[in-house]
């Protein structure tokens, strides 16, 4: 018997390793192919240089400034629709629908949860984008708006689902409190129920932020694709996430291209990963009380 | 009907930095029933789960001393633990079957020893419900969920699981607490029933119960074992002010 | 007092309109991929290969691509992830190791899955020679869906009371029965729904298998895990943004879709109404 349990102890603490393999597998592979770019180009040329030309023959420019601009802006432009929206989703989950109504409201955001991104993307390439475009009389309606707009959608039922776990997680007691103090529902939402859950709605914004600024096909089909600083919200723009795949497939495998989108890529894990330790910190800090 | 003698020496018993049992020797006659009483936070609960280790669940648990189970000590380093679970049962405060029909509530045990013949586990099944006095009331629906049972009956059936691997000992964590005064009233008469199988050791904070059912009481008080004796004499003539005090109700 | 109460329904009143608006968009999405969609649904769409240059024809060389890459890899996510998450629930030392994995699950987590398409690529398509092929979509999709079966594993773990484990133990049994016999039993249901909803996960993933697994044509069905696939997700991008007909490739994009759809809310649905099935049998 003794026998079978260590065997189990085994095979449970490899299962676990596992992941730790993973991880730095991950790491080390995109951290291998990337920083060699870094040999040829100099950093600060690359993370602020404006110019991404890699193709050009004589002279490949690498600056991702207009890239990462973009995926600020984007990631922005979505979190202007996801918060309000999920946040709103959430109070009406938590504080205001009845039990019933919340059996049927729950499934709404787990539905758009659900939705793989391409099809995201496809909806906005083939219902929002001409319907944008007809509405502001536009050339094109793939463009950082349009991209905002579906990109928010897609990021929303994360806020609401985790902000709706915080709202649900401050006591009772609390609202009861409130209330018998002669407070409006509306005042007890807002001055005792959010403050009280406010860590967690901060950190599942923070989330948001990173699955956002992550997000490939959508922007890759609905964000238009120029690699410029826009300079209004119906220009297009091309993310780092779109440029990745949008021009992995014309590399050679061990070229300076190839590297540079390696190189992308290390930017973009270091910035998921400090959004991901962030969000982790602040939801840490709120298990602790 | 197994025999075996059990009894501590010495033992001590931290948590952390407290010291919760104070070197407790006793020993358990066999064959009778030894009530554990005291007031609460005295430690019985905790003595009580060093008779089958189930504090070495607790991180920071830490035990010094002895306890023989047929002059072996079952906290050697060579000791076989889950061994000595099949032969030191325990019944729990709050009644826990597993959510399994009734049969495989019961069968666990022997399940888990190995045994694959399905008669021998069907007679194991058949006597360990009978010895805790649920048979008539199941027999009929072995395979139903035992979840669905009343609370007294649940009680029942966690004694007839324990009884299954067949042990020398039933340890009882004040087994009937959670149960209306009739399933209590019956779990008694059961204890008195079942003291020529196996040696029982209760832990009760009902004084009254101790005195139905009893035949040595063992006194504690603030991890200290002040007083260990026959029932009819701690009950009449106790030897400790403290001992006497509780009985009387001074503090409870 | 009036203003008060005045504030406080029109509060109330703009937070149902947004949840509303929500809903609105859920429906004008979903009705739009279906009203599209559904012109070109058809028993040939779904059981024959496309032709004509993606012009005509069906898309099940797709359906059974995106089938073949989800049953590989939860295969290979799900008994690792399972025993993960025994391992962090049961076993939880040392107290560095543990640690150690919980922040790797949780970065893992956190990986935008274009990231996992390069680590794929560098490291079984070319590291490992294993080219782009189904094995390699299939490896790179398990190690994605590792972190979400590991984390609705352990919540399953821990949502079974603690009685039944301490009942185990104290009949004599090791851990590791305790787990086996007692423990997984009862979690089973809600792993299940976990386990579920990440094969709608990885069905729809597209970014972790354009560089490790699908082509956008591929004449016949894999035959081999070495083989390269044509999957729904890739299908649909690449009817919308390569090839030349747009007018006869947008409906078959639209159609992929709303097959994709189907299958993953499908699979969504089927796990919700689990879970309710569940919660009104259980048994504690």
């Amino acid at each position: 018997m003794h026998a079978k349990e260590r065997a189990f102890v085994a095979i449970t603490h490899t299962a676990a390793l596992f992941s730790l393999t993973a991880v730095f597998g991950i790491i080390y592979s995109i951290f291998r192919e990337g920083i060699p770019l870094f040999d040829i180009v100099p950093l600060s040329e690359v993370l602020f240089g404006n110019d991404w030309y890699p193709t050009h023959a004589e002279a490949p420019q690498f600056g991702i400034l207009n890239l990462f601009a973009g995926s600020l802006l984007v990631t922005l432009g979505a979190l202007i629709i996801a918060i309000p929206l999920g946040l709103g989703s959430a109070i009406f989950i938590s504080e205001i629908a009845s039990p019933k109504l919340k059996e049927i409201a729950k499934p709404v955001l787990e539905l758009l949860a659900a939705i793989p991104s391409v099809v995201y993307g496809l909806f906005g390439m083939v219902v929002l984008a001409p319907f944008v475009r007809e509405l502001f009389d536009l050339s094109t309606g793939l463009n950082l708006f349009s991209s905002s707009i579906i990109l928010g959608l897609m990021v929303l039922p994360i806020i609401s689902s985790m902000s709706e776990d915080a709202l649900a997680n401050v006591a009772k007691q609390l609202r009861e409190a409130s209330l018998a103090l002669g407070a409006t529902s509306w005042e007890t939402i807002t001055k005792v129920v959010i403050p009280a859950a406010r860590r967690g709605i901060v950190g599942s914004i923070l989330q948001g932020f990173g699955r956002a600024i992550g997000e490939t096909m959508v922007v890759l089909m609905v964000a238009g694709g120029s690699a410029q600083i826009p300079k209004s919200i119906f220009e297009s723009i091309r993310p780092l996430t779109s440029t990745i795949a949008a021009e992995m497939g014309e590399t050679v495998v061990g070229d300076l291209h190839y590297r540079s989108l390696f190189a992308i890529a290390c930017l973009l894990f270091i910035i998921t990963l400090i959004t991901n330790l962030s969000a982790e910190l602040i939801f840490f800090k709120r298990n602790k009380k | 009907m197994v025999t075996a003698h059990i009894r501590t020496r010495n033992l001590n018993l931290y948590f952390a930095q407290n010291h919760v049992l104070h070197n407790i020797t006793m020993s358990i006659h066999t064959h009778k029933i030894t009530a554990m009483i005291g007031p609460s936070g005295c430690g019985k609960s905790s003595l009580l789960r060093c008779f089958n280790r189930m504090n070495d669940l607790i991180p920071s648990a830490r035990v010094e001393g002895s306890i023989y189970l047929n002059d072996e000590d079952i906290y050697s380093s060579k000791a076989n633990v889950p061994q000595i679970r099949t032969k030191v049962g325990m019944v729990f405060q709050k009644p826990n079957p597993f959510p399994k029909s009734i049969y495989n509530n019961v069968a666990y045990g022997p399940k888990i020893q190995g045994k694959i013949s399905k008669s021998e586990i069907n007679d194991i099944v058949e006597k360990s419900l009978q010895g805790a006095w649920l048979w008539d009331e199941v027999k009929d629906r072995l395979h139903s969920p035992a979840m669905a049972l009343s609370g007294g009956q649940q009680q029942r059936l966690c004694i007839a699981r324990a009884l299954a691997n067949g042990p020398a000992i039933l340890l009882l964590d004040e087994p009937t607490s959670a149960l209306d005064p009739q399933s209590t009233a019956k779990i008694e008469e059961l204890c008195l029933a079942l003291k020529d199988q196996v040696t029982i050791l209760i832990v009760t904070h009902n004084i009254a119960q101790a005195g139905r059912i009893s035949d040595y009481i063992a006194f504690m008080y603030l991890g200290d074992l002040v007083e260990f004796g026959e029932s009819s004499e701690v009950f009449t003539v106790p030897k400790d002010p403290r001992t006497e005090a509780y009985l009387t109700g001074v503090f409870g | 007092m009036n203003l008060r109460k005045i504030y406080s329904v029109s509060g109330r009143f703009s937070m149902s309109l947004l949840f509303i608006f929500t809903t609105l968009m859920l429906f004008i999405f979903l009705g739009s991929i279906f009203s599209k969609g559904y012109k070109v649904l058809s028993w040939e769409f779904i059981s024959a290969a496309p032709r004509a240059g993606m012009t005509e024809g069906g898309i099940f060389p797709a359906i059974v691509g995106t089938f073949w890459l989800t049953l590989i890899s939860m295969l290979i996510a799900l008994p690792l992830g399972i025993l993960c998450a025994i391992y962090l629930y049961s076993y939880g030392k040392p107290l560095w190791f543990v640690n150690a994995v919980k922040l790797s699950i949780n970065t893992l987590a956190g990986i935008p899955s274009i990231i996992y398409g390069l680590f794929g690529m560098a490291i079984f398509v070319n590291m490992l020679s294993l080219d782009v092929s189904l094995i390699s979509g299939a490896l790179t999709l398990s190690v994605l869906a590792l972190p979400l079966i590991i984390n609705t594993a352990e919540e399953a773990l821990q949502s079974v009371p603690k009685d039944f484990s301490e009942a185990s133990i104290a009949l004599g049994a090791q851990k590791s029965t305790t787990i086996i016999r007692v423990l997984l039993p009862s979690a089973l249901p809600n792993i299940l729904t976990g386990a579920i909803i990440s094969i709608g996960r990885v069905a729809g993933e597209t970014a972790p298998i354009m560089f490790t697994a699908a082509t956008f044509y591929s004449r016949k069905l894999p035959a081999s895990l070495g083989d390269e696939v044509m999957a729904l997700p890739y299908h649909i991008f690449a009817l919308m943004t390569e090839g030349s007909k747009a007018d006869k490739q947008e409906p078959i994009a639209y159609g992929s879709a709303l097959v994709l759809l189907t299958m993953v809310l499908g699979i969504s649905f089927f796990a919700i109404a689990i879970r309710y099935r569940m919660r009104r049998n259980k048994q504690w």
